[in-house]
């Protein structure tokens, strides 16, 4: 600076120089990699913790003395919570962006297959398998969207309620994706009934499995129960087999090129809510202190949920038979779902044997 | 194209109508049967199933609109950098912004939690699914703000203050008004919390100050970012105190609810005004330096806001379903704002308390002084030497204000309800809970505190209510401590490990800039763990005493 001292006139970075002028990040963490990542920044600390900076301690609790937010609140325990980071690194922005291409991407889809009069040309049992299953499957993706809406108050950190927030963000559009264009294909099909599909979620002994899985998930207290039943059991063992191994399979061959455009989306969506799973459960088991404990809650729940879904998984299999133009197998799809299965699991670091066998 | 066909009929294509979608959207939801949904969360209040439909939209139309939202934020901050927004930018106001960006993520990312709650309370999935909205919507509020205060960091002259703001957040005796807050909104019994103390009340009334005044003000200072944030921001409110309108309405009915509703009305109104207005009122009226004597004061768009529009159209209403209103507490807080200077007092506490703060405050001048006594007749008696005081102490080398025997301000209690201090010294009270003696700002608070926040209420068990827990007096955690420890302890040191974040000016020049030497040898105290000391004599004595409040004196 001058001798003569101006007072510095400007409020832009750079103006002067002073102690701290320079300090432009975020300096109250350890990011994940060499440098702090935008999600790191807009995500980690928002949550406080008294073991970080939270010198008060939380200042309200519930009637019982549990505090705001609570380690307790699972049975898994962490010797740091904070080290997680989701692997989707999602924050606001890149949400809206990837679930506005989304919605855009199945819009048109739907709308271009309308106009060229594609749902009119659907194989006529396929139509039903349509209305009756895919309209039951609908509200099992909604169960998942609630239940995580549930458990995304629980986590420890930002980081975790964060990933489940928008894991239910993801599901609750999907449930809603298939029930607009149920309804809408519905304007070009004479005599679709969209109640069918909620009765046979209500109703019809190959759902009733399904409903049982998913209402367990939404009943369980526990919310990395359901953040891991959701994910690592369900979605696996029933979600990908229904989607994958039933729709996309078999719609191409019943006339149908829209279905899967609509559930395909669903598939990217759990690409991303797995990653963050696995991130966190891998994290949970190979914890230096606590490790072995996870595991074997781990396995515990993988068996409650497990035998859930493999019961639902075979009442599934009467839908394969359905369609007019048979062309894939349920067995080949089960397989298929157990060993995805058995890849989650290894990458974790627990043993589904006892589920699912080798 | 043949004869006729426009490119309109070609495109037009029957869809369905949106009431038909959120009626299907609406009917995803179902009773379990084979395994029942906890209630984790409890609640004393009784919900009907009745539903009515706030708002009809769905997840479709709901991201798109968003992301454009979005993307003209976004815009306007690139442009801001490009109309060089920072050379004329006041650092007066932006220095608040380390205060208010640090509080702010916090309560909005409790709301989305919050939804977990009334969501599975629901009566009707058509409220859940605006629930879910919701939780999506805070989540992008929380998400955003933290973006916005990275952005000051990165093209504000001094980013110190900002670069530590999560951590400040935890340990600053300003921002507990604000995790008091947000912690009200996600814990103790679900509708006290996610329904009355956040939409009811916070979202409802308060948002307006919140989101509305502090960025016409932040535009007159030369930061056109905040308001382009926290109009986006604000934006999704109504949708929200729809949602807030429609869970009430489906308690409201019932008369056994009654009772419950009117402690929380009476609760989260008080302490809403007490947490809002002490904050966003000093940041308005003190972080400004527009002093145009034709804009409104805070306290008159409080009167237009918080008093027409919200106990005029929004709370008395409520009367005709049997609800008691406490219009007494409304013109109680009012008093408080244009009588006792609320405002005026917590400004004042904010910049006695420099030395611990992790932001700059510079002394008001003469310009300030005849804008406020202009908007609050009677201001330059009350306040206009403590001013003085603090410019002419704000040299390094002079007794820091929070210390100066010379100036006469005497350190205040802390409320055990609010957080904010008992600054009013006429209405200061004290009250013992289970065997143990706590201060409070107000009656109402002590109210608060000791009936509302209790295993029963009027006779009634309230099993659900939560209970104020935690080291809520700082001055707790440093008592006795010696204030340049404190500071450092609190991380409140720029990175040379010696100069302070926190200065009592706006001087960029480390020569004008106070560190810790210039503090150490005094002790920070806690007022309430010295008040328990005394016997219930000399307790009486000292609560009469400063009832008679203090006089600042002259300043030659
Ligand atoms: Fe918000
Ligand atoms: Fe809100
Ligand atoms: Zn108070």
């Amino acid at each position: 600076m001058s001798a003569t001292q101006e007072p510095v006139k400007s409020g832009a970075a750079g103006a002067a120089v002073f102690a701290g002028s320079d300090s432009r990040r975020y300096n109250y963490y350890d990011p994940k990699g060499r440098k702090a990542t935008h999600y790191e920044d807009m995500t980690v600390d928002v949550q406080p913790d008294p073991k970080r900076y939270l010198l008060q301690d939380w200042i309200i609790s519930f009637a019982d003395g549990t505090p705001t937010y609570y380690e307790g609140w699972t049975q898994l325990k962490s010797s740091d919570w904070h080290k997680y980071r989701a692997v989707d690194q999602e924050w606001e922005r890149t949400h809206y962006q990837r679930q506005s291409t989304i919605v855009g991407m199945l819009k048109n889809v739907i709308e271009n297959g309308r106009r060229s009069g594609a749902p009119a040309r659907f194989d006529k049992a396929w139509v039903k398998v349509l209305q009756d299953h895919l309209g039951a499957y609908k509200h099992a993706e909604f169960g998942l969207g609630t239940s995580t809406m549930q458990a995304q108050r629980y986590g420890y950190t930002q980081m975790i309620n964060n990933a489940i927030l928008t894991n239910s963000s993801y599901k609750l559009r999907f449930a809603q994706d298939l029930t607009l264009y149920l309804g809408e294909i519905a304007l070009d099909i004479e005599g679709f009934d969209l109640d069918s599909g909620k009765t046979h979620w209500l109703e019809d002994p190959i759902w009733q499995g399904t409903r049982k899985s998913i209402e367990t998930i939404m009943g369980a207290t526990d919310y990395l129960e359901q953040y891991f039943a959701t994910n690592v059991i369900f979605e696996p063992l029933i979600g990908e087999l229904f989607r994958s191994g039933f729709v996309m399979q078999m719609a191409a061959a019943q006339n149908d090129f829209i279905s899967p455009a609509i559930v395909s989306a669903a598939e990217g969506d759990y690409e991303r809510n797995l990653a963050n799973t696995v991130e966190l459960f891998s994290m949970l088991v190979q914890d230096q202190q606590h490790g072995e404990k996870n595991r074997q809650i781990l396995v515990n729940w993988a068996q409650t949920h497990g035998a859930l879904a493999v019961e639902a998984a075979n009442q599934l299999q009467p839908i394969w038979s359905q369609p007019r133009v048979k062309v894939a197998q349920f067995a080949d799809a089960f397989d298929q779902a157990k060993n995805r299965l058995r890849a989650i699991a290894a990458e974790i670091g627990f043993d589904v044997r006892p589920i699912i066998g080798g | 194209m043949p004869d006729g066909l426009t490119l309109n009929k070609i495109v037009a294509q029957r869809g369905i109508s949106i009431g038909e979608a959120t009626r299907r959207v609406a009917d995803l939801g179902w009773t379990p049967s084979y395994v029942q949904e906890a209630m984790t969360f409890p609640t004393d209040y009784k919900i009907k199933k009745s539903p009515r439909d706030p708002m009809k939209q769905v997840l479709r139309s709901y991201f798109p609109m968003q992301e454009e939202k979005d993307n003209r934020v976004y815009g306007a901050l690139d442009a801001a950098l490009r109309g060089d927004m920072f050379r004329n930018v006041e650092p007066r106001w932006v220095e608040w912004m380390k205060l208010f960006l640090a509080i702010i993520p916090f309560p909005e990312i409790s709301a989305a939690r919050s939804m977990a709650m009334v969501g599975r309370l629901a009566p009707g999935e058509e409220l859940r699914t605006g629930f879910a909205m919701q939780m999506v919507d805070e989540f992008r509020h929380s998400t955003i703000q933290m973006n916005l205060k990275k952005w000051y960091m990165e093209n504000y002259i001094d980013p110190a203050g900002f670069d530590i703001t999560e951590a400040a957040f935890g340990r600053c005796y300003a921002t507990t008004i604000g995790r008091q807050f947000a912690e009200g909104f996600v814990t103790g019994d679900a509708i006290t919390s996610a329904n009355v103390y956040l939409t009811v009340v916070a979202e409802t009334a308060f948002t307006n100050t919140l989101f509305v005044a502090m960025p016409s003000e932040a535009a007159r200072n030369g930061d056109y970012a905040l308001p382009t944030v926290f109009l986006s921001v604000q934006s999704d409110e109504s949708r929200h105190i729809g949602n807030g309108h429609s869970l009430l309405m489906s308690l409201i009915n019932d008369p056994d609810n009654h009772q419950l509703l009117e402690r929380d009305l009476k609760y989260a109104f008080w302490q809403n005004h007490a947490i809002v207005d002490a904050a966003v009122g000093t940041i308005v009226e003190y972080g400004t330096t527009n002093r145009d004597k034709n804009k409104e004061s805070y306290a008159e768009l409080w009167h237009r806001w918080i008093y027409e529009d919200y106990y005029r159209t929004y709370m008395l209403p409520l009367e005709k379903y049997g609800i008691k209103i406490h219009h007494d507490d409304v013109g109680a807080a009012w008093d408080r704002m244009v009588k006792k200077n609320y405002v005026h007092l917590t400004a004042q506490f904010f910049s006695v308390g420099w030395p611990v703060n992790f932001w700059r405050i510079e002394a008001q001048t003469e310009k300030d002084f005849e804008w406020f006594e202009h908007k609050y007749p009677g201001w330059y008696a009350e306040f206009g030497d403590y001013w003085k005081w603090y410019a002419k102490l704000s040299t390094p080398g002079e007794k820091a204000i929070l210390f100066n025997g010379d100036v006469g301000y005497s350190y205040p209690h802390r409320c055990w309800s609010c957080m904010v201090p008992c600054l009013i010294r006429e209405d200061f009270c004290c009250d013992e809970v289970d065997g143990q003696i706590y201060t409070y700002c107000s009656e109402i608070c002590r109210w608060t505190h000791k009936t509302a926040f209790a295993a029963e209420y009027e006779g009634r068990p309230t099993p659900a209510m939560g209970r104020f827990s935690g080291r809520r007096e700082w001055e707790t955690c440093y008592d006795g401590w010696d204030v340049a420890d404190a500071i450092k302890d609190l991380g409140f040191v720029r990175s040379d490990g010696e100069t302070l974040m926190p200065q009592p000016h706006l001087i960029f020049d480390d020569k004008k800039m106070w560190k810790l030497e210039h503090l150490r040898g005094d002790k920070l105290g806690s007022p309430l763990q010295a008040f328990r000391k005394l016997t219930p004599e000399a307790r009486e004595a000292a609560v009469a005493e400063y009832r008679k409040g203090f006089k600042i004196n002259p300043i030659h």
